[in-house]
This record gives C-alpha cells, structure tokens and sequence, in this order.
C-alpha cells in the first residue's frame, strides 16, 4: 500500500453532476468517514469518453488537457464511475500524443481512481462505518470489473455494511446494456441485454438494486421504470454513505 | 464479401425478437463457453501460453515478409505450389485455374472462412464444377442456400428441425429423423464425394514457415479425407496465418482448441506438407497454396488495426459477446461476425459496414477478456468508430462533438449549458416531443431527469 494521498480531489464527473448530484454527495461522505477531506475543483466538466467513444478522439483528447489542467495539482483524483476513470487509465495515454502531454497525463491516469478502488486498495479500508439493513444485489459496471478490475473492492466494501444482505447476481459479469452511444444507436439490443439484467436482480429477491457508474444506473433505472419493477437502484456510495 | 444485410440496426432489430434464434445461440455458445472455462483453468500455464502467442504473433507480423519467403521456399522445395493473390478476384481466378487445369469436375471441400470470405463456391460452380462442402454445419449451410453465423459452428442458428426438413428433401431420410440417422445420412452421401473428388480444398488453421507445413485442426475427419483421397490439395489462406516454428505449435494446438470447442485437443489435427512423395501410400499427386491478401496487407500497414491479424479464429469472443448473443451472425452482414468481425469486416474490405458494425459493441470488454491472443477489440472498435465519424454522414455529429468539445472546455459554457439544458428538459416535457437520440432511448427504457440543482451549484465554488 502506497502512502496516504496528502492532496485528493473528487472528480464529480458530468453523468453524476447533472443526474446524480446525491451520489458526489455521498462519495465525499464516504470519503470523509475514512479520514479524506476531498476538494472538488470548481474548473472540471466531464472526462470526453462520449466523445471518442462516439468517434471523436481529436475532441477527446482536449478533453484530456482539460482534465489535467483541472487535476494535476492533486496526488489523488477519486470518481464514483468505472467508466470514467477507465477512460482516464486506458484510453488517455492513447490520446496525448505529444510528448510533452503524455508523461504527465501517464502520472496523473496512474493517480486517478474509483472511489471502491481508493478506498480498498490506496487506504486498505474494507468498512467505513455504514449500516444499511436490506436485502441488496450487485450490478458491478462492464469497466469496473473488467476495465478496471476493481469489482471485487466494491463487493468487499458492500460485505462490510452492516446488516445488509447480498444476494448475488447469477451472471454479475453481463453488460447491462448501456454503452453509452450504444444504447442508442441499437436501442432494441441495448433493451435486450436490460430486460435480462432486470430480471436477473428481480430473481435475487433483492429489495435494492446497487451499481457502480451513473450510466449503469441511468440505463437499470430507465428500465425499472418502464416496466415499473418495485425495485430500487441506487449508487454504492449511497449505500456506504449510510449513518 | 458482398453485403447481405440490411444493416446491423435493422438485422439485429429483427433477430432479438426471434426467441428460437437466441435459444439455438445460447444452447450452444453457453456450452462452448462452459467447457472452454474448464479446459483453461486446468491449465496452469493457460495465461503464460497466451502472452506467449501474443509474442509470438507480434514478432512473426513485425517480419511477416520474411516468414512469408522462408514459408514459400520450404512449400516448394517439398514439391508444393505457391500462389500469391492481391485479393479476391486474384484467388478465386487462380483456384478456378487450378481446377480446369487438372481437368476437375467434382471439388470437395472442408470448412474455411476464407474462401467464404472470397465466396469461392460461387465462382467454381460457375466454371461448371461440382462443389461438396464436407464439413457437416458447412453442408448444410451448401444445401440450404445459407450463410455461416458463427466462426466455428455455421449453424448455430438453425434448430435440429431445420435439418431433418432440409435433409428430408435433399437426402431422402424421414422428416423426424433423429440426429444419429441425418448424420448417417450425411456421412454416407460425403463419402461417396470423397471419392469421386479430384480436387480438395482446405482453409489452413496455421502455415509453419519452417517446414512449409499447412496445419488442419478439425474434429470430423471431412478435412483429412479431403486432403489425402483426391489427386490434387488445394489450400487457401490469409497472409496472416504464418506461424515461424513446427515447435510454436506447442503453443498455438492449446490456445485454439480449448478456446474453440473447449476440448483438450481437437479430433484431428493434420500437418501437411507438401504433396504425396515417393514412397508415400497416400496422399494428392499435387498440392497448391494460395496466399490471400485480400486486405490484410492494408489492414497490416494500418497502426490501429494491425492487432487483429493476430486472431486465430477461435470464436471464443463471439461465445462471450452479449451483442452476438442476442443479433445472431447474420446480422453483421459478414462471414466474419462477432467483436472481431466486426473489427475485422471494415478492416479487409476497406470500410464496409464501417457505419454501422463498431458501433455494434457495448464496449463491455468481455471479448478481449476472453481473447486467447488478449486482442483489443474495444480499442479497435473504437479507433474505427473515429474513421465512422469521418464519414459524409456524420456532419452533423461532427459539429455537435466540437461544440460539445469546446462547452466542456470552459467551466462557464458548461454551467450556462447546464442551466439551458434543464430549460430545455421543461419545454420537451410539456411538448411530449422528442429529438434523437434522446426518442431512441426513450424507446427501450423512461428518460432520465436532470436532477433540479446540479451538484457544481450545490458546493462552494
């Protein structure tokens, strides 16, 4: 385990920003609870992945300066999206082609990470205090668990809740659908894969339906609506951000 | 390859709301995926043979020239013919040639994607030749007037049904003929093309450049006959399946079969080289490669794409991929379908299905997981997709992406877009009118809100 961080900042991102404003407030309590007061730049916006996953690379990659203009100054940068951070780790090296960009875009993608992730593997904490009694099911992001491979952090942070209950998926590992441009540029196979993912959770008899990015959580909660499932879906860090 | 779908969007569109096809694709990428799980866990060794092929692969596409070479001067030195083929047209005309040169009236076949891929079948029936595919998926596919939907089993979409009807017409067995007597039946009547055969045709699964040897891994024996009973072998293969040493085998027969069928090792696997010497019992009088390029010198010189020279045709990224699963190989309008044919379509024919086919990917990273030869499939999906949003089409998405390029620059443009964008989520609220893509979205599943005060309002600035 490296050295606490002395300088993090919570990178909101643009998903959590305008939809989910109560999933950075509860990352930056999670955070405070394991002894981590995070500023949040005021300079920030979004990482660029809809860009270039979109096709946009030359767009993307000014939005990779941005970003290391927005974060550099830290030691730590935290997300509560796999998607985002596996963006800034795999693709952003890809990006900065100069030389003078890519050794620091290199450093910072190396210090960037998802809130799970910092919390498990950077300050070696399991539990941070939270009480939640429910019956949950996990719906680990495609980039969280294969990007990434960070899943295993955020299941081991949901076990140390208190009185919850996990009731694991039969397949955790399939994509919910989402994929950012493709759900809708193919909108009846992005359904396909959700109405599967739906009932996959209906099936664990879980009474909160917990993920790990905003698109995940746009995508089940669009889903869950549609076909008005009583079943709740929620952010990890709204359920480790419990009193 | 000619283009045969109307599209991934449409296609796929159709084949999700066809319960039977998605039943016939899980029954069997859901085993293959189970016993391939098992068979490369046992292997402790299972990761370090993978980096292992990757290496080899990478250094064998770095001097690819070079093995090329030393591959031809080792097939002809053992008697063997070797034709070089700029694309399709080239290859299918030099097999034609072979055959009416040879005098052929009946060409008998085992499973290649590559001479799908050059729709071979077509051009030699042309010249009058009979054609028998013997592999038994392949047969049917011949029979029926299909195409292959999967890499490794061509039929995975059609039911056990549509075989005992297709076979009652064309062979005579009963229409409820169980599986043993329609296999029966197709053994008894591929035996007799064997026979009358005088040429046959191979893909190759691996060229060792060492001893000029073609490497034929298959499981119903339809490959060796073809390859040992008719005067004349003719294989075909892409560039890209040179392998340097008989000994990088030991690496390579693991990967691809536990990674295909999830067996330990295939039924058979032949090594030929060359054609029958004299003092052999068995074996063709002559024996020709074709080297197909067919695009894959371009897809080599191409920095981003080179990487998918590298598969080997395995289908365990299809076996994973919930977007194959759910749209069927027909979909992707290619023989090659799947995560890598969806690289790979564009890549050889210079952009087809360019629009449409990276897009057809969640980007969800199970197939590079699963790749034998770790490929990178969503980088390259990607990278394509960069090529897509060149396209005349896309001018409108390209003056979005720069303007959303610049607001996302400039923390200011970005709050006035935040406060516009929820003036703007009011107006289409009571106007119940939609704008793609958000129309798209709201087809499959509830729009979501724009939370009333964004989070940047919501902290100190």
């Amino acid at each position: 385990m490296a050295d606490r961080p002395a300088r993090v900042a919570l990178f909101t991102t643009c998903l959590v920003d305008q939809f989910y404003p109560q999933v950075a407030e509860a990352t930056l309590r999670v955070l405070d609870r394991v002894g981590v007061r995070a500023d949040v730049p005021g300079g920030q916006t979004c990482c660029g992945q809809p860009l270039l996953n979109d096709g946009f690379p030359k767009e993307a990659a000014a939005l990779a300066r941005h970003f290391l203009r927005t974060f550099e100054p830290y030691d730590a940068v935290v997300a509560p999206s796999g998607s985002c951070v596996a963006t800034v780790r795999e693709f952003y090296p890809h990006l900065a082609q100069e030389a003078r960009w890519r050794e620091r875009i290199r450093s910072l993608a190396h210090r960037t990470y998802e809130v799970s992730e910092f919390v498990v593997r950077v300050l070696g904490v399991e539990r941070v205090q939270a009480r939640f009694p429910h019956r949950v099911t996990f719906h680990p992001s495609c980039h969280l668990l294969r990007g990434l491979r960070a899943a295993e952090c955020a299941r081991r942070l949901l076990l140390g809740v208190e009185d919850l209950e996990l009731v694991d998926l039969a397949h955790p590992e399939a994509c919910c659908g989402f994929g950012g441009v493709f759900s809708v540029k193919f909108p009846e196979v992005s359904r396909a894969l959700l109405e599967d993912k739906l009932a996959d959770a209906q099936a664990t008899g879980a009474q909160l339906l917990v993920s790990t990015d905003a698109g995940c959580l746009m995508q089940l909660e669009g889903g869950l609506a549609r076909h008005r499932i009583p079943l709740r879906c929620v952010h990890l860090v709204e359920v480790l951000g419990q009193p | 390859m000619r283009p045969t779908s109307a599209g991934f969007k449409d296609a796929s569109a159709r084949a999700v709301h066809d319960p039977a096809l998605r039943e016939a694709i899980v029954r069997v990428t859901g085993s293959l995926g189970v016993r391939r799980a098992q068979v490369t866990a046992e292997l402790p060794h299972f990761d370090a043979l993978r980096d292992r092929a990757k290496r080899i692969k990478e250094h064998t596409l770095a001097h690819l020239d070079r093995y090329l070479e030393q591959l031809e001067e080792a097939v002809r030195s053992r008697g063997g013919h070797v034709h070089w083929c700029r694309d399709g047209e080239e290859a299918v005309g030099c097999v034609v040639r072979i055959c009416r040169e040879v005098g052929a009236r009946v060409v008998a076949k085992s499973k290649s994607m590559v001479t799908e891929e050059l729709e071979l079948n077509r051009a030699l029936v042309q010249a009058g030749m009979e054609v028998v595919e013997t592999d038994l998926g392949e047969f049917v596919v011949q029979l029926s007037g299909d195409r292959p939907s999967h890499l490794i089993a061509p039929i995975i979409h059609k039911r056990r049904e549509d075989v005992a009807e297709l076979f009652s017409r064309h062979l005579g067995t009963p229409p409820d003929a169980p599986v043993q007597v329609l296999t029966a039946a197709a053994r008894a009547h591929l035996r007799r093309a064997f026979l009358r055969a005088d040429v046959g045709i191979t893909g190759a699964n691996f060229l060792v450049a060492q001893t000029g040897s073609v490497v034929l891994v298959e499981n119903e024996g339809n490959a060796r006959m073809v390859t040992t009973r008719p005067r004349v072998h003719v294989a075909v293969a892409g560039l890209e399946k040179v392998i340097p040493r008989l000994a990088d085998l030991a690496v390579f027969l693991p990967l691809l079969v536990r990674s295909a069928t999830g067996q330990r090792l295939s039924v058979y696997v032949s090594l030929l080289s060359g054609p029958r010497r004299p003092r052999e019992l068995d074996g063709p009088d002559a024996f020709h490669l074709v080297l197909v390029d067919n695009g894959r010198t371009r897809t080599w010189l191409d920095p981003d794409l080179r990487e998918a020279l590298q598969c080997i045709r395995c289908s365990a990224c299809l076996n994973v991929c919930p977007v194959y699963e759910r749209a069927g190989g027909h979909a992707y309008g290619s023989v090659y379908s799947g995560p890598i044919g969806a690289v790979v379509t564009p890549a050889l024919a210079g952009g087809r299905g360019l629009l449409d086919l990276p897009f057809a990917s969640s980007l969800c990273g199970a197939c590079r997981d699963v790749c034998p030869l770790r490929i990178d499939i969503p980088r390259m999906l990607v990278a394509l997709r960069a090529r897509a949003s060149a396209a005349p089409q896309a001018r409108w998405e390209r003056r979005l992406a720069r303007l959303a390029a610049w607001v996302l620059q400039h923390p200011t443009a970005y709050r006035w877009a935040s406060a516009l964008g929820r003036l703007g989520e009011r107006g289409l609220r009571r106007s119940r009118w939609l704008p793609e893509p958000l129309r798209a979205w709201a087809q499959a599943r509830e729009l979501p809100r724009l939370s009333s005060k964004p989070f940047h309002r919501r902290v100190r600035p």
